[in-house]
């Protein structure tokens, strides 16, 4: 019994193999993100943009004249899918090259297969640990969670912000960038009185929020976080009174958040965000205008809907990906990697990628943009 | 001491949402010793179904009504097609059973609608009342009289009405609910239809504090599960009192402990009030039939 | 249960973990297969405590993460070989099992599932925040178990992926072999006879309390030891492996197998496992399709896939 049924459920698999590897002269290109699950806020946008932008690709008559077929998986954020359908990539479908790995943990379990098979790897996720120290096939296109730290301990120490309370929420995203700030926060000459956390389901902050706002000292409030928590925390500081600003961070720089929170609660909020969230705003001699602007109307039409920075991750990724197969003019994974390395100079979404083989991120402070929500949008502080 | 109010207010705004999903499981688990861990499904649709027919331009009050009508159908049809037809499985295959169901609803909900979370306005404004130092949301005190409301419903519905009595019967003994004329059938359409229909009430009532997306469900679920556990399943006593202490349980860890460890104190607690009291605080004694 | 059946058992077991890596086209079915041969284990384990000793737990995934995490602390923090790890793991969470078992198995039904729900969370949540020493909720790396490499170093080269099949399928046959024999042990009937009803078996002189209390603990290693092979195979580990969701995929895949049947619930294991699998092409509705396959299961065939149908195979015969 289990034989046949065991065996039923292979010859499908191998059914299903053979048609994604039917056509010939065509790049095989893998994907594996978090398109459901408890990072589908993560995952979903960029889904779909890495299926818009190569569609896209292919209209356009594909790269050196080759179509690229993409194979695409959602591993649910579960770490452990998430390693299954690397090795499936990179066993079975044999792609050339993989982008994914929305969440660290996902990536983290991608990383080891690409590794060990020498096959590229651009991953969609935050921590510095992906690149540092450096590995050779694998890339990341956000900019670390560290980043974000300085850029926001930056604005505070220019604006003579010497001591703040942290509310942080439990999932990888907040946990992982509370620990970096704290790491950052003494070059900064900036001390943290008050380390609050929060669950990611969880629906009232007020207590924490409170013992922040009774702590001696506390000139500002910084929550590292992303889904529901952080739109909670930034309506429940509205309801307390505070009168101390509150910084919040890239994990929610999109419109929807301040639907969410609410304008009279978010107005005043400052974050790190990049240029997708302020197309509009943008010089149009700004390198990033173009770039910016082509691929947030593509997705609107398409999707009906704003593309998240997460979204944008995703975008560069491709985008890196399909310079250097341009550049290294063969499918040899080897080939393209070390084109990936030499890039110079690309203009994503989130920022200008230059790759070195000590730096394998390829985007300094200045990508982040220091923006503030006001009545009338956003405002570029910097 | 302002700061002690701050996190009563707090604990109970929470302990209400728990109360309100936690006295949703109550009927079912009356009519038919089933704990239904679809229910927080039936919380987010209350939500969702609000939001895409609020945004479809129906006035809100409208949507809502169309929600908690919408999740009760929702509620009957997962009776009529997943429970009655299981009549006798053992309990570890009717919580499979209600977990499939709650995984099904959560894949067509991210089918219909869609992945990104959702919030529609406060009914009564957002502006803090303020009281003694401490403030609350005019949506809390939607949630906590909401909560109030189902659960004097409930007493009443069990103690007062026949059909209540006829639903308790049912879960005594079916045959002999049989026996003396109650349409077992019907208890148990009735039953789920009004499970379906608090939860998605509570649904309605929390989203612009909590918002909601399509996975929200199970956080709530199992919150209210242990809720109810912990106050005694299928009182409604029980779910309110369980709920609210889960509440302020979880706010006094946070205000007082640690913020970290506010979820891990509240199910010590629950333990431990499983070891000394094992049908929970105002759970009925049963011994078992041989 | 005649001896007989428990060898045709583990022989159709050996023989399927031996035959099948013939008609793997790629590499990467070698990983899934390892991958259900854990899950299987662990879902054994569960055979016992819940197919034998009739009692539920919603939360033994957090015997899951304290075996993956051994193997991931172990080696890191005290310097143990990751295969010494395996069997710390094991025994704290034996010992876990013994200390909470006692008052937890006192409640029933839904009281027992709300009770190790809690105890499963209590373990991902100490897992996730105490950052400092396990990584937090984006993981820790895992020591490789260095096996392979003296097996290179011997001259017998395999790829990661066969050895995880070989070695998780050897386990997985050491664990079936092991819970088919307590099936018909002393111990295993005594089990058996809690599942009727636990006053009958106290009338005829069962120790009720211990018996299940033998089930849990067993049932512990189990998920411990399954932890620790996947935390090994996939060289890096995350809290989600003791989460509320693992838990109820575990006992999932035993009831929907058949929870009372040591190849049903290997089999439920193997279900599970390859659904998301197969339905990449459909991901979109993979929930959809998953829910109604627990549905149904449950509606049209009680017992699980395997006992319902190999009963209605008898009936036909006779």
């Amino acid at each position: 019994m289990m034989k046949t049924m065991t065996s039923t459920a292979l010859a499908s698999l191998v059914a299903l193999g053979a048609l994604s590897g039917a056509a010939q002269a065509e790049i095989r290109l893998g994907a594996s993100v978090s398109a459901s699950g408890p990072a589908a806020f993560l995952g979903d946008p960029e889904a779909k943009t890495i299926e818009m932008m190569i569609e896209e690709i292919n209209a356009a008559g594909g790269v050196n004249g080759e179509e690229i077929a993409l194979t695409l998986y959602d591993d649910g954020g579960d770490p452990n899918k998430a390693r299954t359908f690397a090795t499936r990539l990179v066993e079975d479908d044999e792609v050339v090259a993989i982008i994914g790995g929305s969440t660290t943990g996902t990536t983290m379990s991608i990383l080891d297969v690409a590794e060990d098979e020498g096959i590229p790897f651009i991953s969609l996720a935050g921590a510095i640990s992906i690149v540092d120290p450096v590995r050779e096939y694998v890339f990341k296109t956000p900019h670390t969670d560290r980043m974000a730290c300085q850029k926001i301990f930056t604005d505070m120490q220019a604006q003579g912000i010497a001591s703040i309370g942290m509310i942080s929420g439990t999932d990888g995203f907040g946990a992982s960038m509370q620990a970096q700030c704290k790491e950052v926060a003494g070059e900064f000459g900036i001390e943290i009185l008050a380390d609050e956390t929060y669950g990611p389901q969880d629906a009232d902050m007020t207590p924490q929020l409170t013992r922040i706002r009774d702590t001696d000292g506390v000139q500002a409030v910084l929550n590292p976080g992303f889904g529901q928590g952080p739109a909670i925390v930034t309506r429940n500081v509205a309801q307390l009174g505070f009168e101390i600003p509150l910084y919040q961070s890239h994990g929610v720089a999109s419109n929807a958040f301040v639907e969410l929170a609410g304008l009279d609660a978010a107005e005043g909020v400052r974050l790190p965000g990049t240029a997708l969230l302020i197309g509009d705003l943008l010089a149009e001699d700004d390198p990033q205008y173009k770039v910016v602007n082509d691929y947030i109307a593509a997705y609107q039409a398409k999707y009906d809907q704003e593309p998240s920075t997460f979204a944008g991750y995703a975008h560069d990724a491709v985008a890196l990906m399909v310079d250097a197969i341009t550049r290294a003019g063969s499918t040899d994974p080897a080939a393209i990697r070390d084109a990936i390395e030499a890039t110079s100079g690309l203009v994503g979404t989130t920022g200008i990628y230059t790759f070195s083989p000590e730096d394998h991120l390829g985007l300094d402070l200045s990508a982040f943009r220091m923006l503030e929500i006001t009545g009338e949008g956003w405002k570029q502080l910097d | 001491m302002d700061a002690l109010l701050q996190f009563i207010f707090s604990g109970v705004t929470v302990g209400a949402v728990y109360a309100l999903v936690a006295l949703g499981f109550t009927i079912i688990y009356n009519a038919s010793d089933v704990v239904n861990f679809a229910q927080g499904e039936f919380v987010m649709l209350g939500g969702m179904i609000t939001v895409f027919a609020h945004q479809a331009g129906l006035p809100l009050p409208l949507a809502a009504l169309l929600a908690i009508l919408a999740t009760a159908a929702i509620g009957v049809a997962l009776n009529k097609l997943a429970i009655e037809p299981a009549r006798g499985a053992p309990v570890v295959s009717l919580i499979i059973i209600t977990i499939g169901a709650s995984i099904l609803i959560r894949g067509a909900a991210q089918l219909i609608f869609d992945k990104q979370l959702h919030r529609f306005p406060a009914f009564s404004g957002d502006d803090p009342i303020r009281v003694m130092g401490a403030t609350i949301l005019p949506q809390s005190l939607w949630v906590i009289g909401g909560a109030l409301v189902v659960f004097f419903g409930l007493w009443l519905f069990f103690t007062r009405t026949l059909t209540g009595k006829a639903v308790l019967a049912t879960a005594n003994n079916r045959v002999a609910a049989q026996l003396v004329g109650i349409n077992t059938s019907w208890v148990m359409t009735l039953s789920f239809g009004l499970s379906a229909a608090i939860g998605a009430l509570a649904g309605v009532l929390v989203t612009p504090i909590t918002l909601v997306a399509y996975d929200v469900g199970v956080g709530l679920a199992l919150k209210g599960f242990a809720a109810a556990m912990l106050g005694g399943m299928g009182n409604p006593k029980g779910a309110l009192v369980g709920g609210l202490a889960l509440g302020l349980l979880e706010a006094m860890t946070a205000g007082y402990l640690s913020s970290q460890y506010k979820d891990a104190v509240a199910f010590i607690v629950i333990l431990a009030v499983l070891f000394v009291m094992p049908q929970g605080i105002f759970g009925k004694k049963s011994t078992e039939r041989v | 249960m005649e001896a007989r059946r428990k060898w045709i058992q583990l022989a159709v077991l050996a023989a399927l973990i031996a035959v099948l890596p013939f008609f793997f086209p790629s590499g990467y079915y070698y990983r899934v297969g390892a991958l259900i041969f854990v899950n299987g284990l662990s879902v054994i384990g569960l055979v016992i405590l819940i197919g034998y000793a009739g009692q539920i737990s919603l939360g033994h995934a957090g015997f899951a993460g304290i075996g993956a995490y051994a193997c991931a602390l172990g080696p890191q923090h005290l310097g143990l070989h990751p295969g010494l790890a395996l069997i710390l793991g094991a025994v704290i969470s034996g010992l876990l099992a013994l200390l909470i078992g006692r008052p937890i198995l006192r409640l029933k039904g839904y009281y027992l599932a709300v009770a190790t729900l809690g105890f499963g969370i209590l373990v991902s949540m100490l897992l996730t925040n105490e950052r400092a020493l396990t990584g937090g909720p984006d993981g820790i790396s895992v020591e490789d178990l260095g096996l392979r490499a003296l097996l290179r170093d011997l001259g017998w080269r395999i790829s990661g992926g066969e050895f995880w099949y070989g070695a998780s399928g050897i386990a997985l046959l050491v664990g079936a072999w092991l819970a088919l024999n307590l099936f018909d042990s002393p111990t295993g009937r005594a089990m058996r006879s809690l599942h009727g009803s636990e006053v009958a078996a106290s009338t005829v002189g069962i120790d009720v309390a211990r018996q299940k209390l033998r089930a849990f603990v067993i049932s512990a290693v189990y998920a411990s030891v399954a932890g620790s092979l996947l935390a090994l195979q996939n060289g890096f580990i995350t809290p989600d492996v003791a989460g509320f969701m693992h838990s109820i995929e575990m006992v999932t895949m035993a009831v929907l197998g058949g929870v009372g049947s040591v190849l049903g619930a290997t089999l439920g294991a193997a279900i599970l496992t390859l659904l998301p699998q197969v339905l990449t092409v459909f991901a979109e509705y993979e929930q959809l399709v998953l829910g109604a396959v627990m549905i149904l299961v449950m509606i049209f065939l009680p017992q699980g896939l395997l006992p319902s149908i190999a009963r209605r195979l008898r009936g036909r015969g006779e």
